[in-house]
């Protein structure tokens, strides 16, 4: 037996001993699982529009929808606000200075975050009971009473994340180094 | 020994600030009995004129062992403060009675919570999570296997990011430590560090983002930064040796040690690596400070370092001139906590308290000061710097910059969030403690 021989053995033995014990290090006990099947809690919607659901809404569908489910009784006729959060109106972000009311209009930065936070949390005692279209109607009815869309305009995959946020580009990130 | 007491002169009770601080080495024993030193005590006769009696728990046997303990009756106002506590259709908190509190872990059943839609009832054996997205393989992993991989054990606070709104208020609300500052905790976590289960579902090293999402019925939802997601996350299993409390995300939660509370994400289900952030309600509106001038922080993650007194403060009183040992807690989202200063005098002077070790990163701090009252009136506070360099900043400066409420809001408010500037308690003549700012 050659020296390389020797070596190359040697090199196979010390492989062959690493490998299993790399593995055994790692308890391995995740169980493989499809995007498929994980589809029904993939609910997190992206800025740019990643993973919107197929469907579509108007205002007037979202008009009816903000009463017949029971929106106005947390957020106010109209979305004026009630024991829950306003939806409509756009105060100054300085009127009341630092506790100035952050509305969807006034600070809100991606309209996706409308789409995202009602499918996954509204309406808050049945919440996961709306359809996709009904959520691009609630969004396109409040999109429109706060007259970032036309009153006419259908939401759905491509259309709702264009729509314009006044305070876009009104954030400052604080820690950028921990990004 | 008593007469080796009354040998110490005067002069060896160094003060180091005004209004009666002293040097934190009359904490450290070894004789330096500053106390018998200037106070003349009742003599001692040999006549019993008050002898020792034998109280009735002293004269039967005691009650049946429990199987699980809990505090003594007398106890009994060691508890939360609730701000929800019918359940109404919105977020209960319940706030860590702080002041009644010593050392630095929170006991689990007074552990500070925050939850957006009630406390959801999961059943271990049936809860999941789940990590895909940018991955080699998506993977679920049940309870019971996530108890199966290694582990690490770590102190760490967790702290809302809203904690301390009051101290926004442009006069001082009049409250004790736990409506002020009660939104804070700290606990001794174990779990696994969350970088394993990444590795094992082959994360895309490039990557930036995690979403992190709950169980609960909003399926509260956060963006992490990767960064963070592979240096010193872990998915949390235990709370002080036992497993989460429900409140705190039982079966399993997101630690992110010194970011937000909301970024810790209870009950978790689900994570996805991403190349973008989410923009979820929570960090979209909630966790985005507003500032003065109409712009807004976003992603501010960090608790930056704070500290407050906890005894003597608001709820307390003294009993008279005397000897007193100032107690507190400091902590810091970026790093150890390196020193504590205290004043007597409203921030005229400061001296070095003693800051108890270990001293670990992300963690309640204990930090004492003994302090001799000469019942004239006095205002304590203190100000911590941890080993990032950081100085908890004083509260003109930090108001020039973050801005205060205009009116004064309701205490169980959120006017602002991330406040880490100074707090304060003026002791009047007669010994009564009110908020005050320095």
């Amino acid at each position: 037996m050659s020296m390389s021989n020797v070596l190359a053995g040697a090199a196979l033995i010390a492989l062959a001993i690493s490998a299993p014990a790399l593995a055994g290090d790692r308890p391995g006990l995740g169980k493989p699982i499809s995007e498929a099947d994980i589809k029904p809690w993939d609910i997190s919607v992206m800025p740019d529009g990643t993973n919107l659901p197929p469907g579509s809404g108007t205002a007037v569908q979202g008009a009816k929808l903000y009463v017949d489910k029971g929106c106005n009784q947390c957020h106010g006729d109209n979305g004026k606000g009630g024991p829950s959060n306003m939806l409509v109106g756009n105060p100054p972000l300085t009127i009341d200075g630092i506790t100035s009311n952050k509305t969807i209009a006034n600070f809100w930065a991606y309209p996706t975050t409308l789409f995202d936070y009602i499918r996954r949390a509204m309406p808050w005692p049945t919440p996961h009971t709306l359809s996709d279209d009904e959520v691009y109607a609630l969004c396109a009815y409040l999109f429109a009473a706060n007259n970032l869309i036309p009153q006419d305009e259908v939401m759905n995959a491509q259309t709702l994340p264009k729509v314009k946020m006044p305070n876009h580009d009104n954030f400052i990130i604080r820690f950028p180094d921990r990004i | 020994m008593r007469n080796r007491k009354r040998g110490f002169h005067a002069s060896t009770l160094e003060q180091v600030a005004g209004n009666g601080l002293l040097h934190r080495r009359a904490l450290l024993g070894g004789g330096v009995a500053f106390a018998g030193a200037l106070t003349a005590g009742p003599a001692l006769t040999s006549a019993a004129a008050d002898a020792l009696e034998e109280p009735e728990w002293s004269l039967a046997p005691g009650d049946v062992t429990p199987v699980l303990q809990k505090p003594s009756r007398f106890e009994a106002k060691v508890v939360r403060t609730l701000s929800n506590p019918k359940g109404d259709a919105r977020t209960q908190h319940a706030r860590a009675p702080l002041h009644m509190l010593e050392g630095t872990i929170t006991p689990n059943p007074v552990h500070f919570t925050i939850l957006h839609s009630g406390i959801p009832d999961i059943d271990p054996d049936k809860h999941m999570l789940v990590i895909h997205g940018l991955v080699k393989q998506p993977l679920k992993f049940t309870v019971d296997a996530l108890l199966r991989y290694p582990m690490v054990t770590r102190k760490c606070f967790v702290e809302c990011g809203g904690n301390s709104a009051p101290m926004f208020s442009p006069e001082p609300i009049q409250g004790t430590l736990q409506a002020l500052h009660g939104l804070v905790s700290c606990a001794e976590w174990t779990g696994v560090p969350l970088s394993i289960l990444l590795d094992e579902a082959g994360a895309d090293p490039a990557a930036k983002w995690l979403i992190a999402e709950g169980a609960d019925s909003l399926a509260v939802s956060r963006s992490v930064p990767m960064k963070k997601a592979t240096d010193d996350a872990m998915v949390a299993l235990y709370q002080n040796g036992e497993r989460l409390m429900p409140g705190n995300g039982y079966p399993m939660r997101l630690l992110l040690p010194g970011y937000e509370g909301n970024m810790n994400v209870k009950f978790l289900r689900r994570l996805k690596v991403v190349d973008q952030p989410a923009m979820t309600y929570y960090e979209s509106r909630n966790y985005s400070p507003l500032l003065p001038d109409g712009k807004a922080y976003k992603f501010y993650f960090v608790n930056e370092v704070k500290s407050f007194l906890t005894r003597p403060s608001f709820g307390y009183s003294l009993k008279g001139p005397g000897f007193y040992e100032i107690s507190g807690i400091a902590y810091s989202g970026l790093g150890r906590i390196e020193k504590v200063q205290v004043s007597a005098d409203g921030g005229k002077s400061w001296g070095d308290a003693a800051v108890e070790g270990p001293v670990s990163p992300q963690a309640f701090t204990r930090f004492r000061m003994p302090w001799r009252w000469d019942g004239q009136p006095a205002t304590l506070t203190s100000r911590a710097w941890d080993d990032s360099g950081a100085v908890q900043p004083l509260r003109a400066d930090f108001i020039a910059v973050r801005g205060e409420a205009k009116k004064v809001p309701n205490v169980l408010g959120f006017p602002n969030q991330h406040y880490n500037s100074l707090t304060a308690w003026a002791i009047d003549g007669s010994g009564e403690i009110k908020h005050v700012y320095v």
